[in-house]
């Protein structure tokens, strides 16, 4: 025995000797690390390692990365491989020459963990080149200075890596990596924060990019199979628990609505969705057939027992009405191994339980213990009547727990092991107290507003924004604020319409050619309500000489309405304020002329129109003032309006278009238009990047496209040939002489809806 | 003349009464009273007016609305013909002039000014002038107006004028409940009750959602439609989704939430 041990330790003398390494940590640690090592790795590999720790001793970055290296590696190599070492150290040397080496020891403090979930040594070479590209893209030098700045997000990058690789597939991890070197780059606070998981974008991004059945995603099927299967109209409400490790919440309900897991994997043959509904089904039998019970008078184990036979009861319930869920049910309902919990050293009534609630819904369920047979027996003899009741369970429960009782129950070491029934609620509902104490409902209590003087005005609505470079959505990206525009004085509009009273008089002939015309006539009818006494004629001389008569002798009418529905939306930005050198008017007095002129051409039509403007001070602020609502007449409320419109700010246009679109989009009218005033490109202060806004406002016309809402641009930019095109496909038009304005835009219109 | 026995019922239509309906309506026909019938689509509005028919033994004339249909499709019209032109009667002429029971089905589908020559033949005068014919018909005695709509359209401008409605004796029906739902679907499609029960349950399901993506839950005839595939030997989940969810829905989410419940009801 002692010739081995000795060998052992003559070879770690010499992995030492070669390690050559002066820090007093590494040598108090070698002996035991090095036999760790030993154990699990090959020869070869055994000198690689030690090589590589020499490297790494000898870097001049302390006895950290070392240390880590010496402890996780065994692990790395046992989850991904021994021949993982060399892009690894070949990572490490990269670091080490740039200025990026104090990201070394997190690198190698979270590798172990990081193989153990990647679980390939194909998958942790992706994870090293992703790792790589940050550090290669974050590593900036500023012009000017002779020195480069180390990444401020890789250190945090390699930190967050294992939790990350919970959540995301490898892929969404790079996503979610690209994601933030596009857009935090620059911005080396912003950056640290992105990769550290505190900021919201990024908690965004990994929410978009991870696995699974996202609720948002299924959102809708789901109330409607609530509403099918159940008649219960409730709001699903997600939570999260992708960001607590230590308290992971239930499903519940409450008087809001349904609390659901805002993401569930496929599990045991089981799809997300199934999985979903599964819960649904839960919930919705426990509301139809449970009642409330007091729950002072019993111990937490009671209690406990009462909601496992309660939740059996539910469920083999569900089962009975709806005999398609019990395949799904029972896949996802843990099957205890009988004897799977030693009753000596452990305390075995949860797993007494999940067999006796397996037994209550499975009829192979295979157990032999008499004494739960025969509660399961009791079981299905109490539900053979009917749906049995809440109080019937609790008493079975109650007589279950003695009967079955042993003294270990009462150990702290719980075997939780295929006792949790993840489809259940917590059954918050089931249990009423009579004296108020500082149990679970303490926190169902209704808050005290806290929210009291809340700011005036709606809310804002978020929009997501196309991004070109990735190809994909920025989530809730833009807020939108909105609000009724100030008033001022009517009058003012009126004038302005005075002075352009010849070329209302004009207009007016044109509106009352293309006013709608009720009843058409349709002749050459074959079927008809008329006889058209000149076509018949014709038809029976025809026949009495001997011709073919032509059949169409009817005529019959149709009516033709116009059924167009329009929504102004008017630039507000600060470039409206120029005047033009010909008049001295500003471009904001054009405007205010031509929407005028337009709205009562508009009135006149008798077309349902509204009116807005909006303007942005970055993402956070785009403001979207309403003119004139649809079902608002041209009267002195909206002139007032009109007149006291003001320019300022940028032009964020995709977020305005957007918003724009969905009051367009709840309109019913078989021609929907959205007509865009503006005077230059999309435009905003936080944007470096011109093709970004471009790109997202073609997007968002496209979007708009797709609900069947037109998108028409009238420009008054000389210069915007160049991108208008690109943004609106064909449906833009530049005005080259904008004093003509006032006119243009009524005809414009005229024109479009011909 | 018109041969009226081809208007003529000759077999006895199944109907399951839902309540007193039967006898109303002998008491309205014998007061000779016009009626309007209202309900969703497929829950036996047709079927109740022909097991009428059949009852009272009168020739019953079915003329289906819709929007092209104007009121010549209904009065009738000139043809031309060897020797000029020919007056050809329309079903609502014929009906006046036989005493048929004359059903206009899905009457909102016409448009208003189709259905405003009803009037004249539904109040006291009880005749229908033909105004391109110069002649005026006298009802037969016999005669008797029914009209169906459904007033769940969504569409605001498909109703009936105020001036239209209130000349009819109006029956309001609608899907049975399940226990007598379960008799009609098992005694038409003829399946066992059980899965009759289950068809009904899908059903009930789907009108359920009525209002939330469905603008009109599975009805009645379809439910005996999946029933009949059944019957012949086609596993019930194929002939639900085929005879009942697929030909009421376009709508993705709406059409997996009914598969699922079809999957949850037969096991």
């Amino acid at each position: 025995m002692a010739t081995p041990t000795a060998a052992a330790q003559a070879d770690i003398e010499a992995y030492r000797a070669a390690l050559d390494c002066g820090f007093p940590q590494v040598a108090e640690v070698f002996d035991e690390c090095a036999r760790n090592a030993m154990a699990r790795l090959s020869p070869r590999a055994m000198q690689a390692f030690v090589d590589a720790g020499r490297f790494l001793g000898r870097m001049g970055r302390g006895p950290e990365p070392l240390l880590a290296f010496l402890e996780k590696w065994p692990d790395v190599a046992a989850a991904a491989g021994e021949d993982a070492l060399a892009p690894v150290m070949a990572l490490v040397q990269d670091m080490q020459a740039s200025p990026n080496s104090a990201a070394i020891t997190p690198f190698l403090q979270t590798l172990a963990a990081v193989a153990r979930r990647l679980q390939s040594s194909e998958q942790l070479r992706f994870y090293l080149e992703v790792a790589r590209d940050l550090m290669l893209r974050t590593t900036t030098s500023v012009h000017g200075r002779q020195s480069t700045f180390p990444s401020p997000g890789l250190p945090e990058f390699f930190r967050q890596a294992p939790e990350l690789l919970d959540q995301l597939s490898i892929d969404g991890v790079r996503n979610w990596v690209a994601y933030g070197i596009r857009n935090c780059g620059h911005h080396p606070d912003q950056q640290a924060d992105y990769f550290a998981l505190r900021s919201a974008d990024s908690r965004a991004v990994v929410q978009r990019e991870r696995h699974g059945t996202l609720l948002a995603d299924v959102e809708r099927r789901l109330e409607l199979t609530l509403r099918a299967l159940w008649r219960h109209g409730d709001r699903l409400i997600p939570y999260s628990n992708a960001f607590h490790e230590l308290r992971q919440l239930i499903p519940y309900y409450d008087s809001h609505g349904l609390r659901l897991p805002d993401v569930l994997d496929a599990r045991d043959g089981v799809s997300g969705i199934d999985r979903y509904r599964a819960v649904l089904c839960h919930i919705a039998g426990h509301r139809r057939y449970s009642s409330a019970l007091v729950a002072d008078n019993w111990s937490p184990f009671q209690r406990m027992a009462v909601e496992f036979l309660e939740d059996a009861r539910i469920d083999a319930l569900v089962m009975r009405e709806y005999p398609g869920m019990s395949p799904i049910l029972l896949a996802l309902h843990p099957r205890p191994v009988e004897g799977g919990c030693d009753p000596e050293t452990t305390s075995c009534l949860r797993h007494r339980l999940a067999m006796l609630s397996r037994a209550c819904l499975d009829r192979d369920h295979g157990y032999r213990d008499p004494l739960l047979l025969e509660f399961a027996g009791r079981f299905h003899q109490a539900l053979a009547g009917g749906p049995s009741s809440t109080a019937a369970m609790a008493e079975l429960a109650l007589s279950y727990v003695a009967r079955s009782r042993r003294p270990s129950d009462q150990f702290a070491n719980v075997h939780f092991e295929d006792t949790v029934v993840d489809y259940r609620d917590d059954n918050r509902q089931l249990w009423t107290f009579i004296e108020e104490g500082d149990e679970e409902q303490a926190f169902d209590r209704p808050q005290r507003s806290e929210t009291a003087d809340e700011a005036a005005g709606l809310p804002p609505r978020h929009y997501r924004e196309w991004d070109y470079a990735s190809r994909g959505y920025r989530p809730d990206w833009a807020s939108v604020y909105e609000g009724l525009h100030p008033s001022g004085n009517a009058a003012t509009i009126d004038a302005l319409l005075l002075k352009h009273a010849a070329l209302a008089k004009r207009l007016k002939r044109l509106l009352d050619m293309l006013k709608p015309q009720e009843r058409v006539r349709l002749r050459y009818q074959e079927e008809g309500s008329e006889l058209d006494l000149d076509v018949a004629l014709r038809s029976f001389i025809d026949l009495k000489s001997g011709a073919i008569p032509d059949p169409r002798i009817n005529l019959s009418h149709r009516t033709s309405g116009r059924n167009i529905n329009v929504l102004l939306l008017l630039d507000l930005s600060e470039s409206l304020n120029d005047k033009l050198p010909a008049t001295g008017q500003s471009l904001l007095e054009l405007s205010q002329e031509a929407v005028s002129l337009l709205a009562w051409v508009i009135d006149c039509l008798g077309d349902p129109c509204a009116i807005a403007g909006f303007h942005s001070n970055t993402r956070h602020d785009i403001r979207y003032y309403h003119l004139k609502g649809f079902s608002e007449r041209w009267n002195d409320e909206v002139k007032a309006r009109l007149s006291a419109m003001t320019a300022g700010w940028s032009t964020r246009m995709g977020a305005a278009l957007r918003h724009a679109g969905h009051y367009l989009q709840a309109r019913r009218a078989d021609k929907k238009i959205l007509l865009l005033l503006t005077d230059g490109a999309p435009a905003d202060v936080d944007v470096a990047d011109e093709s970004y806004l471009r790109a997202d406002t073609r997007k968002a016309v496209e979007e708009l496209a797709a609900q069947g809402i037109t998108v028409f641009c009238l420009s008054l930019d000389p210069r915007a040939d160049s991108y208008v095109g690109e943004i609106f496909g064909r449906r833009w038009r530049v005005l080259d002489r904008i004093e003509r304005l006032p006119e243009a835009l009524p005809q414009l219109y005229l024109q479009l809806t011909r | 003349m018109t041969d009226s026995e081809q208007y003529r019922i000759r077999r006895e239509p199944f109907y399951q009464p839902q309540g007193n309906e039967v006898a109303l309506y002998e008491a309205a026909y014998a007061a000779r009273l016009p009626v309007m019938i209202k309900g969703p689509t497929g829950c036996g509005k047709s079927r109740f007016v022909e097991h009428m028919a059949w009852k009272l033994g009168k020739p019953l004339i079915t003329v289906a609305c819709n929007e092209d249909m104007t009121a010549s499709d209904l009065v009738g019209r000139y043809l031309l013909d060897a020797g000029g032109t020919r007056w050809l009667d329309g079903p609502l002429t014929t009906a006046a002039r036989i005493g048929a029971i004359c059903y206009l089905d899905e009457i909102v589908e016409a448009r208003q000014d189709t259905t405003v020559v009803i009037h004249p033949l539904t109040d006291h005068r009880r005749r229908l002038p033909l105004d391109k014919k110069g002649e005026v018909v006298d009802a037969h005695p016999d005669f008797q107006l029914v009209i169906s709509y459904n007033p769940g359209y969504q569409s605001l401008m498909k109703d009936l004028k105020q001036s239209t409605k209130q000349r009819f004796a109006a029956f309001d029906f609608d899907y049975p409940p399940a226990a007598l739902e379960t008799a009609i679907v098992a005694q038409e499609a003829g399946v066992p009750p059980d899965v009759a029960a289950r068809l009904v349950q899908v059903g009930a399901a789907a009108r359920n959602l009525k209002g939330h993506g469905l603008d009109e839950g599975i009805s009645t005839r379809l439910l005996v439609y999946a029933g009949t595939l059944i019957a012949r030997g086609v596993a019930p989940r194929d002939a639900c989704r085929v005879a009942a969810v697929r030909p009421i829905t376009d709508d993705g989410d709406v059409r997996e939430t009914l598969d699922h419940a079809i999957d949850a009801v037969f096991a």
